[in-house]
Formats: structure tokens, C-alpha cells, sequence
């Protein structure tokens, strides 16, 4: 069997921006989004970021069972990466707690970046007995009053490429690269600078994307009407099925673009909408997904029977019904680092995070690994070389725990007001784990009223703080209350 | 066990500054009110002093670190000064590092001082923080308001008290404390409140409001301590002496292991255990004549009662709204108006607690006078519920 997709999981943060809330709080300036606002977009938390989400989707890929050695490279693609100077991945494979050994690449540019990450994911696939991970999020700023604000989302997506159990076989692939600049953004700069719609429909997609279409299909000897699913996201309302049309593929093969709830989700976005696919697939089911950018890119993948036994954790559509509807713009503005909030003095407060610290600590810190006894079971949080046991502390007998994908139980909390926090009241409280282990840590993705003592947590990486006199962020694990589709609690 | 510390050492002289929003004075100026009072108290000149000891907590705000502060703002003769910090218990620790040194023999009269000043900062609260390069890279971006929240959680899980109620009797803690601090010239804080406002008023970490938070001032307190038997040479007749100091440390077991429920204090527990033992008390509500307890919020004060078994475990709700700690109850508890309204100078608290004590029972409480008390109990804890340092120190009259 050729290599293909062996595993893949998604992720939408929970907020989800209203987009007649944006365009009535800018109604002033621009009335001419008032029209086309309807729905919402997918709106990061302000602790999440590229790492983040595409930590979160690669959990939702892996799961907590999963044997995750069998990884033996890790790719991760974003046009909004966090540190232009680190590897952003290798922060993605401390939070999976990949060995050190698998090596880590970041990958960036145009919006076919996923797709040009899909390809060297599945050449790696083919020379190593072992899996890629790619992993793709995206969370682009926008400018106030902007279409683009109402047009893009926050959001990631992950694959699993491999040769063994694969659920989507990889069958066909094209590229085109050209310097078509439909948008750019320089480097140091946040906001996407676009050039005229219609230049970009009619001289770049429409002679763009149908050529690296009929080449994927060629290579995978298929004809455009055997296409059962077809993935094209763009900005550009109905170019997915003018785009089919022009190709030859029937238009009841084209899938939709989450555009509704989520917007469009960047350089993820074509990878969300395949998780999505994947998600409901049936075998022999034959997918392309294509996307523009900088020239354009398509491949091709045929469902194979072992899709039946993939389930992603939760799932776009899981994601999907998680959401929570926010109608405060300057919340979604705050966020994007874009509303100048007064602090009070205690938002001036230090966050500089000592390199050699973080390091040492870098298993428990990016891992969320604890010690575990092997005397008495006790879980510590950090880990010690000295164990808590009461009266007879043991030394040296502790070993490596996970508790990331474990979840736990909230013993105490407060949600307080006093501090500066970007998301007040800050709630934080203790978290008792199955199995043993505790940790006093901070909650996110809450809302007063959504924890009280007892409520089931589950752990999500996150941006921990931010130190904006220099620059960096450092992350941890959050807890948040597990929650069923729909925003209930479990 | 120990032999301990009980009778061995007499309390000379004492001294507290007024507490509160002190925009007029320095730290230095503090000192030298506090310390101006206890030697005037103890009727001895600098020269007579052995040692000294220290306690400042915050030293980005106020005083700066080490010895030096105080020795040049008392312009002491060029003896021993140790700057001890234990968070908010630092007081009692200065005491019982003086009271030890004296008990020892190593030196026959010693000072503890402590003092702080908070109000430098530029906004209301403790100053924020900073605890070392590790903790803040996994530890929440915590204040000590949510920190004590969380015992209020906790106790009402596993008591399954109705929230209403814990909130009234919490806010019964409250309105007791400014009763008591308006009669007090000394505190920061001097109106009384009532229930109604305590429950309406604006929440700083759920579910403790504005007046379930003690005040946060400046102010320093000063005690100097020598043996019984020097005190009586220097003229003393009705002598003071300490029962019982005890101190407890969190090891961690609390805030990693699974055992702690976060309904009360594990330290509180033992050093109280601890002191009674040292000071022979075996009914604790019968023989303690007073309290003052470490109420930096509403909810410690209350989970303190059981913690010090005053109060039955599961019980200090009812005993709270039945008033057996206001001021006319079986154990009054901060009469002066605790940290609550007297206030909160950190390094400054545990020594203010036994200011209060030690007028009591000398009977120099004025307005507050209780009606004959004969044994005193002190309780400054920092930190915070799930791990901290816990201090208990009992004092009385010699004899009794």
C-alpha cells in the first residue's frame, strides 16, 4: 500500500466572534459589511496561538491512547507562527512529549503552505518505516472594519501520514508555483494587504487551480467526475463551485467551507475542512483538496476500509458544537492584541522567564509531567527528587507521569477580580487528577458560573504569559471543564 | 518533647504604631514610633539592649533588605540586628527568635520589631509578588484573595453549609472586627459596617467581597523581652510571659498530594496542637481568654476557630453567628479589630497581635477592655491555605 493519511483531528477554538456584532460596532465607518454579516468566526481564546491550536489538534488527532513513538517527524505549518527565531514545532513536540530524537521542522509562506507540508510529510512517510505528524493553524490579524475580519477564522488541523493503517491513501498530487501576489504580508508586519477581487478570481484562481487540478487527477488516473469530495477554501463567495465547474467536477462534490461558523482559517483551513471530510468518509471515497496561493497546489486521496476504525478525539464536528457566541468587538479586538486595555498597575507586573529554568524544567513544564512514585504511587507535581510521603519521604523513587491527558476533578477555586487578567475574573483553583496527582492551576475557556468544586477538567496547552517587554511567551497546561457537543458540561 | 518556652521569658516593654494609610511617614519614621513606645514601656535605655531582630516581608516596597534598615533608622549601638522574613508570620518569627535568644542566656534583653510599608506601591492590594524562576513558569498568576476564596470553597463542599449562610457568617466575622476597630485609636480602619453591606458589596474573588478582605496598611510593632527575673530587677511588677511558641511549615503535601481537602488548615492544626501542649492548656475554649487570630480574610478567620479547636469541626458557622467570638462572647476574638480593621502591615501583624494581648491583660485596653483575661493566643499565618507558615504563641499572665 502507498503511504496516506493515517490519522487526522481538528480543532475550532470555543469562541465563536458574531459577525453582526463586528460589523454593527463599525457600522459607522463601514456600512457596507452590514449586508454580509451573518454567522460567526472562529475567535482564538487570548492564550491561544498557532502553537497552541495546532497542540490542540494534534491531540484531537492522537488521542490519549495512542502510541505516539511511532511518530518519527514533526511538521508544522502556519503564516503566523510565534517566534520567527525557535523552532515552533519543537515547542509542539514538548507538549506532545515526542522523544528528542524525532526532528522537528517549520514550515510557512503561502496559503498552500499545508499542502506543500502534506507533501514532504508523505515523502518522509515513504523513506521512513515510522509517521509524520503535520500539524497546520493559523490566527492572521485583521484590520478593524476590514472584510477580512468577518472573512478569516482561527483554527487548526493535524495529520497523521504513515504506511501502515492508512484511512486515506494518498493517489495524485500537482503543483504550480507562480508569484501571483493576491495578498502579502512582509515580515514584522500583522495585517494582510489584498489586491482587487476580481483580478484574483478571474486571472488567478480560475487559471490556477483548475490546471493543478486536472494534473492531481491525472496522476492519480481518475477523472474529474470520479471526485466525490472537493475541498477549496477561499475568502471568494462560490469560487469553490466555480472552480468545480470549470474543472469538471459535479458540484455536489463540493464541500463547504465552514465559512458559516467558522470563516476561513488560514493556511489550516483546506486541512480543517479534509478533517472534517474524513470525519463522515467512506472507503473507496475519492478526495482533492486544492488550495491557491503564490501558484496553487492539489492532491488527491482514496478512502480506504480502515476509516472505520480512526475516530479523531473530538472531532471538527465536535469542535463545531462547542462553540460559545461572542458579541462583544472589543473583546474579539482585545484579544487580537488590537485595544489598548487600561491594566491598572498590576498588569505591569514582570514576565520575564529565566531561559536555563525553563529548560530544566522542560518535561514538567511543556509536558505536564509529573513524578510518580514507585514506592507508594504518590503523584508529585513538579516532580522531586524527595517524595511528600508524610513522615517517611523517599528519595529518588519517583518517575515520569503524564498527566496531560488525564483528567481530575476541581477540589477548590475562586474566580477573582483584583489582578489584571486579559480574560477577567482569572479562575484558577486546585485539580485533582484520576489517579492521583494535584496541581493549583489556572482554568480557561471559563465563563463565571462554568466551574464549581467537583467539576470534571480536562488539560489544554496554553500560553501562560506573555512578557511584552521582550518579546516571549511562555506556555502551560490550563484546565478546562470537559464539555460534551453543544457547550454543556459532562 | 521539648521542655519548651513556657514562663521562661517575659515580655519589658511594648510599642505599635498607628496603622493605616500612613502617607506621612517613612518606614524609618514607623520604626521609630513603635520602638520610641516599647522603650518608654520597658523604662531601658538603648544601651541595654543585646539583640535585635527584624521582620520585613516585602523589600521592593519599603525598608530594603538585611539588618541595616532598622539599626539606622533606631540608631541602635552597634548590636546584632537579623532580618527575619516568614510572609505575613514574620512578626512572630522575630519574636521567637528574640525570645529564644533571650531564654537561652546568650543575651538578657532583646528587641523584635517589625513594620511595613505597603502603601508605596501606587495601588490598592499587596504588591504583586515575584517568587523565584521556576514557580511562576506553572504556578497561576495568583492573589491572595482567591488563594482564601478557595478555602470558603472547599469548607462549603465538604461541610455542605449553604452558601447564603457561609456568606452571612462570614460577613458576622466582618462586621464584629469593625465594631471592635472602631473603638481602637490605633486602627486603620474605624467605621462600623453592617451585614447588609458586607453581603452588597462589590466581589474581589469569589465569594469574598470588598469587607471580607483585611485592610492593607502601614504600621510597625515592637516587643522587647527579657527574662522574668531581670524584669522584676528593672522594676516590673505584674509580669507578662510567653506559654507557648509554635510554628509550622508546609512540606508540600497539601498543595500535590490528594489527602489535604482544602477545608482547613494542616498547619494551623499542628503548631496548635503543638502549643497547647507547650503551654499545658488541654480545654482550650475554657482556658483561652482571648484570640487574636490571622483574619486576612473573613474565611480564614472562621476555618481558624476549628483549626484552633475552639470551635468543633463543621461547627464554626454556628458558633460564628451565635457570637461566641464578638467582642461580649465566650472567646473574643480581635477585639483590637484583627488584621480586618486594625491592619495588615505584613511584618508588622504577628507582633500587633501581641500588643494587643499584652494591653488586655495588663489591663491598659481602654474602651476594649475585656473583663479579666489571663491567657492570650496569637495566630499569624502566611502563605496562603495549602502551603504556608503557620505561627501559634500563646501568652499570660506569670502564673497562670
Amino acid at each position: 500500500m502507498r503511504v496516506g493519511i493515517v490519522g487526522y483531528g481538528g480543532y475550532v477554538p470555543r469562541l465563536r466572534m458574531s459577525r453582526k456584532a463586528v460589523a454593527q460596532a463599525n457600522a459607522w465607518f463601514a456600512p457596507q459589511h452590514l449586508g454580509r454579516a451573518k454567522g460567526t468566526r472562529s475567535l482564538a481564546n487570548w492564550d491561544e496561538d498557532s502553537i497552541t491550536m495546532a497542540v490542540a489538534a494534534s491531540r484531537d488527532c492522537l488521542g490519549a491512547d495512542r502510541d505516539r513513538a511511532a511518530i518519527r517527524s514533526v511538521i508544522l505549518v502556519s503564516s503566523t507562527l510565534p517566534f520567527a527565531e525557535r523552532l515552533n514545532a519543537g515547542v509542539v513536540c514538548a507538549a506532545l512529549r515526542l522523544d528528542e530524537t524525532v526532528p522537528a521542522s517549520d514550515m510557512t509562506g503561502a496559503q498552500t503552505a499545508a499542502l506543500a507540508g502534506l507533501s514532504q510529510a508523505l515523502a518522509q512517510a515513504q523513506v521512513t518505516a515510522g509517521e509524520v505528524l503535520l500539524s497546520a493553524a493559523d490566527i492572521r490579524r485583521t484590520r478593524a472594519a476590514s472584510s477580512s475580519e468577518l472573512d478569516y477564522g482561527d483554527g487548526a488541523a493535524a495529520l497523521l501520514i504513515g504506511s501502515r493503517d492508512v484511512i486515506a491513501e494518498h493517489i495524485g498530487e500537482a503543483v504550480h508555483t507562480a508569484d501571483f501576489v493576491d495578498h502579502f504580508r512582509m515580515e514584522g508586519e500583522n495585517i494582510d494587504y489584498h489586491w482587487e477581487e476580481r483580478w484574483v478570481r478571474d486571472e488567478g484562481i480560475a487559471k490556477l487551480v483548475p490546471k493543478v487540478i486536472a494534473q492531481a487527477l491525472s496522476d492519480a488516473k481518475l477523472t474529474p467526475d470520479q471526485v466525490d469530495s472537493f475541498i477549496f477554501p477561499s475568502i471568494f463567495s462560490k469560487m469553490d463551485a466555480q472552480v468545480a465547474k470549470h474543472s469538471g467536477i459535479r458540484p455536489e462534490a463540493v464541500v463547504g467551507n465552514l465559512a458559516e461558523l467558522v470563516g476561513d482559517t488560514g493556511v489550516a483551513h483546506g486541512l480543517l475542512m479534509l478533517a472534517g471530510v474524513l470525519e463522515t468518509a467512506k472507503p473507496g471515497q475519492v478526495i482533492l483538496i486544492a488550495q491557491f496561493g503564490s501558484g496553487a497546489r492539489a492532491s488527491v486521496f482514496r478512502v480506504t476500509d480502515a476509516i472505520a476504525r480512526f475516530k479523531p478525539k473530538t472531532g471538527v464536528a465536535g469542535w463545531l458544537g462547542r462553540g460559545v457566541e461572542e458579541s462583544s468587538y472589543t473583546r474579539f479586538l482585545a484579544y487580537k492584541g488590537q485595544l489598548d486595555l487600561e491594566r491598572g498597575m498590576r498588569g505591569e507586573q514582570d514576565k520575564k522567564t529565566a531561559l536555563t529554568t525553563a529548560y530544566r524544567h522542560r518535561r514538567a513544564i511543556l509536558g505536564l509531567v509529573a513524578g510518580r512514585c514507585t514506592v507508594t504511587g504518590q503523584v508529585h507535581f513538579p516532580p522531586s527528587r524527595l517524595s511528600y510521603t508524610q513522615g517517611a519521604p523517599a528519595l529518588d523513587t519517583q518517575e515520569p507521569y503524564p498527566l496531560a491527558e488525564r483528567r481530575g476533578a476541581v477540589l477548590s477555586w475562586s474566580a477573582e477580580s483584583l489582578s489584571y487578567h486579559p480574560a477577567p475574573p482569572n479562575h484558577y483553583g486546585q485539580v485533582d487528577f484520576d489517579g492521583g496527582g494535584r496541581i493549583l492551576m489556572e482554568f480557561t475557556d471559563v465563563a463565571p458560573g462554568d466551574v464549581d468544586t467537583g467539576t470534571r477538567m480536562e488539560m489544554v496547552f496554553r500560553i501562560k504569559d506573555r512578557d511584552e517587554q521582550r518579546g516571549f511567551k511562555r506556555y502551560f497546561w490550563k484546565a478546562t471543564p470537559v464539555r460534551a457537543a453543544a457547550g454543556s458540561s459532562e | 518533647m521539648a521542655a519548651g518556652i513556657k514562663d521562661k521569658v517575659a515580655i519589658l516593654g511594648m510599642g505599635c504604631s498607628k496603622f493605616g494609610e500612613r502617607w506621612d511617614s517613612s518606614p524609618e519614621d514607623l520604626m521609630v514610633e513603635a520602638y520610641n513606645e516599647a522603650m518608654r514601656d520597658a523604662g531601658i535605655a538603648p544601651q541595654q539592649l543585646d539583640a535585635a531582630w527584624f521582620s520585613t516581608h516585602m523589600d521592593d516596597v519599603g525598608t530594603g533588605r538585611g539588618g541595616t534598615p532598622m539599626s539606622i533608622a533606631l540608631r541602635l549601638p552597634n548590636i546584632g540586628v537579623t532580618r527575619v522574613e516568614n510572609f505575613c508570620a514574620g512578626g512572630s518569627e522575630a519574636v521567637r527568635a528574640a525570645v529564644y535568644g533571650v531564654a537561652s542566656g546568650a543575651c538578657d534583653i532583646a528587641l523584635a520589631l517589625g513594620v511595613e510599608k505597603l502603601k508605596d506601591t501606587g495601588y490598592g492590594g499587596l504588591p504583586v509578588a515575584t517568587v523565584g524562576t521556576y514557580i511562576p513558569q506553572w504556578y497561576p498568576n495568583a492573589v491572595a484573595p482567591a488563594n482564601f476564596a478557595q478555602l470558603a470553597a472547599a469548607y462549603q463542599a465538604k461541610h455542605r453549609v449553604d452558601p447564603q449562610l457561609l456568606k452571612r457568617a462570614i460577613a458576622h466575622v466582618s462586621v464584629k472586627s469593625h465594631a471592635n476597630g472602631a473603638k481602637n485609636p490605633k486602627a486603620h480602619l474605624r467605621k462600623e459596617i453592617t451585614e447588609e453591606q458586607c453581603l452588597k458589596a462589590p466581589m474581589i474573588a469569589r465569594p469574598l467581597g470588598l469587607f471580607d478582605c483585611c485592610g492593607v496598611s502601614d504600621g510597625a510593632a515592637a516587643v522587647i523581652v527579657t527574662r522574668p527575673e531581670i524584669a522584676r530587677g528593672l522594676g516590673k511588677q505584674d509580669l507578662i510571659t510567653f506559654k507557648a511558641l509554635q510554628v509550622a511549615v508546609s512540606n508540600g503535601w497539601e498543595m500535590q498530594s490528594n489527602e489535604w481537602d482544602g477545608s482547613y488548615v494542616h498547619t494551623t492544626r499542628i503548631a496548635a496542637k503543638k502549643a497547647y501542649a507547650e503551654a499545658g492548656i488541654t480545654r482550650p475554649r475554657e482556658t483561652v481568654s482571648m484570640t487574636e487570630v490571622h483574619d486576612c480574610f473573613s474565611i480564614t478567620e472562621l476555618v481558624t476557630m476549628e483549626d484552633l479547636f475552639l470551635s468543633a469541626e463543621g461547627e464554626a458557622v454556628r458558633d460564628v453567628m451565635d457570637g461566641v467570638f464578638d467582642a461580649d462572647g465566650e472567646v473574643p476574638c480581635q477585639i483590637d479589630g484583627g488584621l480586618k480593621c486594625f491592619g495588615h502591615p505584613i511584618g508588622a501583624s504577628g507582633i500587633r497581635m501581641l500588643y494587643e494581648i499584652y494591653l488586655q491583660l495588663l489591663g491598659r485596653a481602654g474602651e476594649r477592655q475585656l473583663p479579666n483575661p489571663r491567657v492570650g493566643l496569637t495566630h499569624n499565618l502566611g502563605g496562603q491555605p495549602s502551603q504556608n507558615v503557620c505561627s501559634v504563641s500563646i501568652v499570660g499572665r506569670l502564673g497562670a
